[in-house]
């Protein structure tokens, strides 16, 4: 087995600041959506007609 | 010296018949499987079903009801030749896959699994009355407090003490959900609105409420302590893990099964006695799950404090050094490269930039579809419609799945997987039962995790022990098997 480098994390300051990391601050809103437009497009398609009552039809009992 | 990590993944589905105003569970499920079993008649598999298949009217699912009991003296024919397990499980259809030699074939026949539902339901369709049809879910909530699980099995070695597995395994459970995480909007936990968590990491941790137990469908353990090693108790044990997500994404369950491997047999070698403990893993197991940002801090035993992400890179250092000295034989010289390597990027990837991994961990490729969806249609995280998503990502259907169409990285091929539906793993017991089960189908009359039964026409059942997980490969027991005109020269002929 050769000799591993160990790769250390990265340095808290190549982080922004905290709230940055969230995904919903890091990308914003406008990228995404240029990003997804064409998915969108086919998932508003496929998406289940009547959102609120398939929602509410899908009970299971309990598992493990 | 660590164990091989022997390991596989069951996995419990949701289930609707879709169309009807209410479904039964159990019966559906019971006709989902039995359906599949049925295209198995005339191929290789002899099972007859043929008195259990329901007709087409809504009264059929009383009727298969009725019959329920019946249905469970017939799991034990379920089992399948690739060695999988396909039963009803507390009111759901589970696959639980076969022994695998590593986290990267113990990804494939969970892919295989997906598969045989796929195949279910379409069997399944073609006895329901029109605008009826079953359909499964990948997933591990309602979204209305009811849990059923993916459970993940690791072969593990006797000698090591349980304390010291449940001190480390603990850690790496809370902050392995980062990655391992599905997504799930709203919260489930008991007194809290479903709305005061707008979207969440992980289906599950919402259900966990002890730190050590045996139970598994109430007050859920971080550590579950149930001792059925399926193999020679005085040897073995194997750790059964309730505390992870179904995936949709091949990276996130290669990673969650490959670091857990890792983390295990370092347990084995005793190399993690500086890792820090959680103080409270419980609360921690929530805060996790809840905190998008990564960056919240966990208070440690010794009062210090540190981020899931910075623990998991303290855990994947001890695996690279752990790996250096120990090699990685355990988990699969080549395998155990992969998954190193694996973790490091996604750890990189959730220190960097977390959108950047939207192809390969669930929770953010759900995160950013929802984020979008929202933004298109104005909605909040409140709306129907965004629940009705979160569902349908893990829908397994090809029409209408959400994730299917979210760019996920494969780590399988579909020729693989095709394969992994009918073949047995080759490098563990799994091979001997499935290859028997193939060779034989109607010489064996009960097959278990640890034994098969035969019977070659003799006064006497005939019982073929399995204590050893990692014997009856097909490299040992392959050509007796294919060379024997039936069980009861291949029983002959390994005494």
């Amino acid at each position: 087995m050769p000799e591993r480098e160990l790769k250390k994390k990265p340095e808290p300051q190549q982080r922004e600041s905290e709230a940055d990391l969230s995904p919903a601050v890091a990308e914003s809103g406008t990228k995404i959506k240029a990003e997804l437009d064409d998915l969108l497009d086919e998932i508003d398609e496929v998406l289940e007609t009547n959102a609120e009552e398939f929602v509410k039809s899908y009970i299971q009992k309990g598992g493990q | 010296m660590a164990i091989p990590k022997i390991c596989g993944i069951e996995t419990e589905y949701g289930i609707l018949i879709r169309g009807v105003a209410e479904s039964n569970p159990i019966s559906s499920s019971s006709m989902l499987i039995n359906s599949y079993l049925s295209l198995l008649e005339g191929d290789r598999i002899g099972w007859d079903f043929e008195d259990e298949m329901p007709g087409n009217d809504a009264r059929q699912d009383q009727r298969l009801l009725s019959v329920a009991p019946e249905v469970e003296t017939h799991l034990v024919n379920a089992v399948l030749t690739n060695g999988a397990r396909y039963y009803v499980d507390h009111a759901h259809p589970e696959f639980s896959a076969p022994e695998c030699i590593d986290a990267a074939q113990a990804l494939l026949y969970d892919r295989a699994g997906e598969e045989i539902l796929l195949q279910s339901m379409a069997a399944a369709q073609r006895q329901m009355p029109d605008g009826q049809e079953i359909v499964v879910y990948k997933n591990n909530s309602d979204g209305k407090g009811n849990s059923y699980g993916c459970h993940e099995n690791y072969l593990m070695d006797r000698a090591t003490p349980f304390p010291s597995i449940v001190l480390h395994a603990t850690t790496h459970f809370v902050t392995r959900q980062i990655f391992t995480g599905s997504g799930k909007v709203g919260t489930e936990m008991p007194g809290l609105r479903r709305d005061s968590v707008p979207f969440q990491i992980t289906q599950r941790a919402d259900f966990f409420e002890e730190e050590v137990g045996l139970e598994t469908t109430l007050k859920r353990p971080i550590i579950n302590t149930r001792d059925e090693p399926h193999a020679d108790p005085t040897k073995y044990r194997r750790l059964h893990v309730i505390a992870g997500d179904a995936n949709m994404s091949e990276v996130a369950t290669f990673l969650k099964l490959g670091s857990t491997a890792i983390l295990l047999a370092m347990i084995e070698d005793e190399v993690l006695d500086d890792l820090p403990q959680l103080a409270q893993p419980v609360p921690a197991m929530h805060q996790v799950s809840q905190d998008l940002s990564l960056s919240e801090p966990l208070l440690l035993a010794d009062g210090s404090s540190m981020t899931a992400l910075e623990m998991q890179w303290l855990i994947l250092e001890h695996a690279q050094n752990w790996a250096g000295s120990r090699g990685l034989s355990s988990v699969g010289e080549d395998v155990g490269e992969q998954i190193l390597q694996r973790w490091e990027q996604v750890l990189n990837g959730l220190d960097q930039d977390p959108l950047s991994l939207a192809s390969q961990v669930d929770w953010i490729a759900k995160y950013r579809l929802f984020q979008a969806s929202m933004e298109r249609h104005s909605l909040d995280w409140s709306s129907p419609r965004l629940a009705a998503m979160d569902l349908q990502y893990h829908d397994l259907r090809a029409a209408s799945s959400l994730s299917r169409r979210m760019g996920l990285e494969r780590l399988t091929t579909d020729a693989q997987v095709a394969h992994a539906i009918t073949e047995p793993p080759p490098q563990t017991r799994a091979y001997f039962r499935g290859r028997c089960l193939a060779r034989f189908p109607d010489q064996v009359v009960a097959a278990n995790w640890d034994s098969l039964v035969f019977d070659v026409g003799e006064a006497a059942l005939q019982r073929v022990p399995m204590l050893e997980p990692g014997k009856g490969t097909q490299e040992a027991v392959g050509a007796l098997i294919d060379s024997s005109a039936d069980a009861a020269e291949l029983l002959q002929r390994l005494k």
